[in-house]
């Protein structure tokens, strides 16, 4: 059953990011450019995940199990250090380079779009070194212990 | 700044975001997991013993979404006009790609960890992390179409 769910919700997600035009780079990189000729869409796209996630995370916020009676994993880091800024900063130098973020890289992959699969492949490395960075610093158990994603 | 109001999709945006609200809302409340691709990724990438299933099952659900919606279209699948040119632009599409993976599992979360499920928990944490990677995205895009011309 939690396979089953967790299939639906993948399955939801990468039908949104579609319909949405997240999986086109150049729609993406249009919002971007807010001092050329902008493309305000994907606001609207923030907006509508956002809106409809609150009302399903104000709910699950009041719960302490799933709907299955498991535990419900919420992060509950609140602290606003380095690494956020840092790793938040490469991330958004990164996606206005390539016009993708993750979802849309590995949905676009299996739509047998050549570029995303590049990123996708280069995406894989980029993770691969940090979780290798992670273990030289020797602090790769705590962070996963409470990880926000 | 101007408006391209050809390019404006303001339906399918709206929809498609709330159809990605629904999916992250799905795998709180049956899973009890934030639906956070980078997130997701690294967990299975990682070669440490861990619940890995579940994390399996919604890549997979990700990559059957193009095929659901191409047996919806007319056996079309969404294709994008986006095809790189020169050296230059594969070379910003694998730098791109190796700063997203390594920034986003530094962050702890990208667009879907901190941008939807963070902004919609009412996370500070998550709202920082928006607001410094929506920034740095478009000084990157000023940078590459504005200043050096590409």
């Amino acid at each position: 059953m939690k396979l089953l769910t967790a299939f639906i919700s993948g399955t939801l997600f990468g039908l949104g990011l579609i319909l949405a035009g997240m999986t086109d780079p150049l729609k993406v990189l249009a919002f971007l450019d807010v001092t050329g000729r902008w493309d305000p869409s994907l606001a609207l796209v923030m907006v509508g995940a956002i809106g409809s996630a609150a009302m399903g995370f104000a709910y699950a916020g009041k719960r302490r199990h799933t709907l299955l009676g498991d535990k419900l994993q919420l992060p509950e880091r609140r602290d606003i250090n380095t690494p956020l800024i840092v790793g938040s900063t490469l991330f958004g130098i990164g996606w206005g380079l390539a016009g993708y973020c993750p979802g849309p890289g590995v949905v676009g992959l299996w739509a047998g779009s050549l570029p995303a699969a590049v990123f996708v492949i280069a995406l894989f490395f980029g993770i691969e070194a940090h979780a290798w960075y992670d273990q030289e610093r020797g602090q790769g158990d705590a962070d996963k212990a409470n990880a926000d994603s | 700044m101007s408006i391209d109001w050809s390019a404006f999709t303001p339906w399918p945006a709206l929809s498609g975001g709330i159809l990605i609200g629904l999916a992250s809302v799905v795998l709180v409340l049956w899973n009890g997991r934030i639906a956070g691709i980078s997130g997701i990724l690294g967990g299975l990438l990682s070669r440490v013993e861990g619940d890995n299933a579940w994390r399996l099952a919604f890549i997979l659900g990700l990559l059957a979404a193009p095929w659901l919606w191409a047996a919806k279209h007319h056996g079309s699948l969404p294709q994008s006009s986006f095809s790189p040119a020169s050296p230059w632009e594969w070379g910003q599409l694998v730098v791109g790609g190796l700063l997203v993976g390594f920034g986003t599992r530094l962050a702890n979360g990208c667009t879907s960890g901190h941008g939807v499920c963070g902004l919609a928990r009412l996370s500070l944490r998550s709202l920082v992390a928006v607001l410094i990677f929506m920034s740095a995205g478009m000084a990157t895009v000023f940078m590459t179409r504005h200043l050096a011309g590409v």
